[in-house]
């Protein structure tokens, strides 16, 4: 392992840095300059690339499932106050172990990088994709309307399917995933842990009813339709209603 | 459906949107009634975001969650609150059961049995929205009543949470107080909207499936937009103690005569 390129000062080194020195490195974080960005400013930067570590998947470079449910935990304390519609997808890679076996753990490999790279590709600033553990990926979708979320996941499964996923020089595999979504539940302080398990029933659904599909628990508010809409707004507040 | 009990009133308080002041009008609908004589219980049913005790300033150390779980007695769980009534706090230990699991609803559907011959009115303060639980709690009710705002979205949300209530569980009269009034009359014309969407949507649905009785709204209130009730919320205060003249007061004291009939 070469050394950090800004070695450290005595003071930074009374602080036993090394290995957390090492760790940046090897991921390729960059540090500011110690001398010109003083002391203060380069120990917030290493304490930031080692939160920054700490939250990544290293194979994928998607959020990990510590920073997944830390921002799960978040989520269900704004929605339930907030009301909006917020969406939990669990998307799992069909028959994954036979990539493994037919093609060598690194064809794998490969496999979860280019998944990770499309979901992260499917999604808005404000969602969450994380590699929730093996070849489970998990995504928090806020504000996302219950009319919309079979559209969102419809799109991720299609986009999943349609890829060509290079593995070695002129060999390539496809790949399909199922995925299960639910909603939490609104003006409810639901728990980050029974969200995920009821995104995950959906998820066990979608792989018994055949793998390659979407299933999502359907949310129990009775919708409004525009016409009703229509009518409680729409006319005038001093209609005569005789 | 509920069993209609002949020795409690069982009145669910609910609303579709949250942040209509739902607990503020359960708290002090509760005062109101006890002032007229009846012995009131609120049980506060809002098993995911139980706040009542926040805004009677209690601090209660017994809660529904220690009976569910045997470390305490419904008794020790039943506190009484300034206004002189008593609460029985879900308790945030029942987080996890924001999702309604049969065992929950069993020992919610007993501890309401027990409360029945011990007190003339309960007033079970549910969430908001239309969740199981809430669903569940209204389905232990002899009635409903129906907290909205002038505002779109809670009006939206009030008429959905009337639909379900309609169709899932044959509610036939359903009440309604419209909070945060800005002109006197704006409750009445809020619940003729609303019955009007009712007559043209629901109705026929429901005579569809064969169940021709008409789902009446009653307004069993309005209340004002009062700075006083701001006033009492920021002091952890009822309403009903600390002006018992204002205006959105005496609309409360109205709303309880109209309920206790």
């Amino acid at each position: 392992m070469p050394p950090p390129t800004d070695p450290p000062t005595r003071e930074a080194q009374a602080l036993n840095l090394d290995a957390a020195l090492q760790l940046l490195d090897q991921s390729g974080h960059r540090l500011p300059d110690l001398r010109e960005a003083g002391k203060a400013v380069w120990l917030q930067a290493v304490i930031d690339g080692l939160c920054e570590l700490s939250s990544r998947d290293p194979l994928t470079g998607l959020a990990n499932r510590r920073h997944f449910e830390l921002m799960l935990a978040g989520e269900v304390d704004r929605v339930a106050r907030a009301g909006e519609p917020a969406l939990v997808l669990m998307i799992d890679i069909d028959h994954f172990k036979k990539v493994n076996d037919a093609h060598g753990h690194p064809a794998g490999d490969e496999v979860l990088k280019h998944v990770a790279h499309t979901l992260q590709d499917c999604i808005r600033p404000m969602d969450t994709v994380a590699r929730f553990g093996g070849e489970e990926f998990a995504m928090i979708l806020p504000n996302c309307p219950p009319s919309f979320a079979q559209a969102v996941a419809e799109r991720i499964r299609i986009r999943i399917q349609s890829m060509t996923i290079p593995i070695s020089p002129g060999e390539t595999v496809r790949v399909t995933v199922s995925l299960g979504g639910a909603f939490a539940p609104q003006w409810v302080r639901s728990s980050a842990l029974l969200w995920v398990e009821r995104a995950d029933q959906q998820l066990y659904r979608a792989k018994t009813e055949g793998r390659n599909r979407a299933c999502l628990e359907q949310p129990a508010v009775s919708l409004v339709s525009p016409e009703e809409k229509g009518l409680l707004f729409g006319t005038s507040q001093f209609q005569d209603f005789a | 459906m509920s069993t209609p009990s002949a020795a409690g009133r069982i009145l669910a308080v609910t609303s579709g949107k949250g942040g209509v002041g739902k607990t503020f009008v359960s708290a002090n609908l509760a005062a109101a009634l006890a002032e007229r004589g009846e012995r009131v219980l609120v049980l506060d049913a809002d098993l995911g975001l139980a706040n009542l005790d926040v805004v009677l300033n209690l601090s209660p150390t017994v809660t529904l969650h220690d009976v569910f779980t045997g470390k305490a007695t419904l008794e020790q769980a039943i506190v009484p609150a300034p206004g002189g009534f008593s609460v029985l706090l879900a308790g945030s230990g029942l987080v996890e059961y924001s999702r309604l699991t049969p065992q929950v609803r069993d020992q919610l559907a007993e501890v309401i049995l027990q409360l029945t011959p011990r007190f003339d009115r309960i007033l079970l303060d549910t969430g908001a929205g239309i969740s199981d639980v809430v669903l569940h709690a209204v389905s232990l009710a002899d009635e409903v009543l129906v907290i909205v705002t002038p505002e779109p979205t809670s009006m939206t949300d009030a008429y959905a949470t009337i639909k379900v209530l309609a169709t899932l569980q044959k509610r036939r009269h359903i009440r309604l107080i419209v909070n945060q009034v800005s002109s006197a009359g704006e409750g009445r014309t809020i619940r003729n909207q609303l019955q009007l969407v009712v007559d043209r949507f629901v109705a026929p649905q429901l005579k569809a499936e064969g169940d021709p009785v008409p789902l009446m709204l009653e307004l069993a209130g309005e209340i004002p937009i009062d700075p006083l009730v701001r006033e009492a919320v920021s002091k952890r205060s009822l309403l009903l103690a600390i002006a018992p003249g204002a205006p959105a007061a005496k609309a409360i004291n109205a709303a309880a005569a109209r309920i206790a009939g």
